[in-house]
């Protein structure tokens, strides 16, 4: 099994196992990872899995659509590989993923 | 011509006399105009201010579902809203009523359904107001909570740093301060008013600290608010016109005195601060808003209740909560640590704001039901934090719940809320600075609860407090 590292804010390191099929917010919740609020549940409405990718994966995460632009768009740390959790779908390409969290979730 | 019309078209061209005239004087100007229409005009082109007069609510079983109008402002008052939307939730999830005092309109009362309204701002707008009944004639407001993107986005871009991370920071201590003080200071051995000693008195602070409002002056501020939630035609309450456009007139005044006081020291090149009149100051899109007077009223207001009757109701409904349900303030007292997690639950439980307003911007179809284009909807959040189908239990106050965070209490989608994070942190505080001072805090008697379609909080709660023995 693959596996993605969350980096929070303050430089904490979690490998976590990549479970292929899975929301990244959900990898992050199921591990416990601190700094992903995830209010709504995964439905793109509360802008509270912001995660940043390192400039390499952005491009393996897909598109995002505009609902989740305009929840982005209402972060001050919005930065240009950001990501809502909830819409990255995971796949085995991802092992090695390296995730950063903001220092806040709003 | 009707009145609405009329002040459209008025709207204009007091934004051209902002300039020239002081803003209280515009709104004096208006408060005089509009009782001038309520005397020379025929009653039918004058809108109909309801009045509310108290009387005992039936039990919703002897009502037929569509006589069911969940606009009562008595509904939360006499305890009878989870029965109502109960059955709402089981027999007609999306409801319609016909003839309200504030007009027909849609009750959506399930959690699913609530988030798909609030997330589709492109088929729900949420103009022109965010309540169920529109705004007073002559006091349009114009605030970001109600426009759509992308004008929205703007505005709330401009504000939200008053909120945002880098403040909240620093928040923290003069919150922890304010909590303090406001705590030691409580009249232990009496019987005293919670809502006054400690709800109240930590939100105002907290408010005059972000409008940079003089301190010894901070308790306009709730005064006002209250009067804004209080207004008949927009929130079921009983203030009257006079005294609105008084207080409009007042508020308006000594904020453009402080707009126009920082844009003198942003002029000599002083610098800012973070509070909400420096932000808008600071950026393009706001720093003239001071010449769109209903717009800087807006703003000014949204910020105001935003920042009053959430957290204040919330502190109190928790210590009520806590007393509704002993074990779980035994359970908190054995691991305080749970004290975030209670703090979602509490906002849950209490749901301060009971729903929020959108207007259908072209057919809908919702759960079965067709929602015109046109027709008002509310979102009641107050039914879907209690909805079984998604929440086990939503009737106990759990303070470990498990995803306690996933309430709908600050509205999902781009006007979720802006002051969650503050209004959380103020929660966690004061529970943080609670514990350490007392062993218990006994609710006595039945507290009282505001008359209200939209405000759901509590006007008093009498209270003893047990120290901590040393």
């Amino acid at each position: 099994m693959g596996h993605i590292t969350f980096i929070e804010y303050d430089g904490t390191q979690h490998d976590v196992d990549l479970e292929a099929g899975k929301s990244l917010m959900q990898i992050a919740m199921d591990n416990g990872v601190p700094g992903v609020d995830a209010d709504c549940g995964g439905e793109c409405a509360c802008g509270t899995c912001h995660v940043i990718l390192e400039a390499n994966w952005f491009p393996e995460t897909g598109e995002v659509v505009d609902d989740e632009k305009q929840m982005l768009a209402m972060t001050p740390e919005q930065a240009e590989t950001s990501r809502l959790a909830c819409q990255v779908h995971t796949t085995n390409e991802m092992d090695g993923m390296v995730v950063r969290l903001p220092e806040f979730q709003m | 011509m009707k009145s609405t019309n009329l002040n459209k078209l008025i709207t204009p061209l007091s934004n051209k006399a902002a300039k020239l005239i002081p803003l209280d004087k515009q709104i004096r100007g208006m408060h005089l105009y509009q009782k001038t229409k309520r005397k020379v005009l025929p009653e039918r082109y004058l809108r109909k201010i309801p009045t509310f007069v108290e009387a005992p609510i039936p039990d919703v079983e002897t009502l037929a579902i569509e006589d069911i109008d969940v606009s009562n402002p008595f509904l939360f008052k006499q305890n009878k809203w989870q029965s109502y939307f109960k059955r709402l939730r089981d027999e007609c999830p999306v409801h319609y009523q016909a003839s309200s005092p504030f007009g027909p309109f849609w009750s959506v009362t399930r959690y699913e359904d609530i988030v798909f309204v609030d997330k589709h701002h492109d088929l729900f707008s949420a103009e022109p107001i965010i309540s169920i009944g529109d705004s007073p004639d002559g006091l349009e407001i114009e605030t970001f909570i109600a426009m759509d993107p992308p004008k929205h986005d703007e505005q709330r871009i401009a504000v939200q740093g008053v909120v945002a991370p880098k403040n909240l920071k620093e928040l923290e201590s003069v919150i922890r301060g304010h909590a303090a003080e406001i705590l030691d200071n409580v009249p232990v051995g009496e019987t005293f008013n919670w809502v006054e000693h400690v709800s109240v008195e930590l939100t105002t602070r907290m408010l005059a600290t972000l409008f940079d409002y003089p301190f010894d002056r901070r308790h306009k501020l709730p005064y006002w608010s209250d009067i804004v939630t209080g207004i008949p035609e927009t929130f079921g309450g009983t203030v009257d016109s006079d005294l609105m456009f008084n207080v409009a007139a007042e508020a308006v005044r000594e904020m453009s005195g402080i707009w126009r006081r920082k844009e003198a020291q942003k002029a000599a090149g002083e610098p800012l601060g973070y509070d909400l009149i420096s932000l808008l100051l600071s950026n393009d899109n706001t720093k003239d808003m001071i010449d769109r007077p209903m717009e800087f009223l807006g703003n000014f207001v949204l910020l105001l209740v935003g920042g009053n009757d959430t957290t204040r109701n919330s502190i109190t409904g928790g210590v009520h909560a806590l007393n509704q349900f002993p074990d779980e303030f035994k359970k908190l007292k054995r691991d305080p640590s749970l004290i975030p997690n209670m703090v979602s639950e509490i906002i849950r439980w209490q749901t301060p704001l009971a729903y929020m307003r959108r207007m259908a911007k072209e057919e809908v179809v919702l759960n079965g039901q067709t929602i015109k284009k046109g027709d008002k909807v509310l979102m009641w959040y107050v039914s879907g934090n209690r909805d079984e189908r998604r929440i086990e239990q939503p009737d106990q106050f759990i303070i470990d719940r498990k995803n306690a965070r996933n309430h709908l209490s600050f509205g999902f989608g781009t006007h979720r809320c802006m002051g969650n994070r503050l209004a959380e942190m103020q929660l966690r505080i004061i529970w943080e600075e609670i514990l350490k001072r007392f062993e218990h805090i006994e609710v006595v008697g039945e507290p009282e609860l505001v008359q209200s379609t939209f405000v759901k909080g509590y006007s008093k709660m009498m209270v003893n407090v047990t120290p901590i023995a040393h």
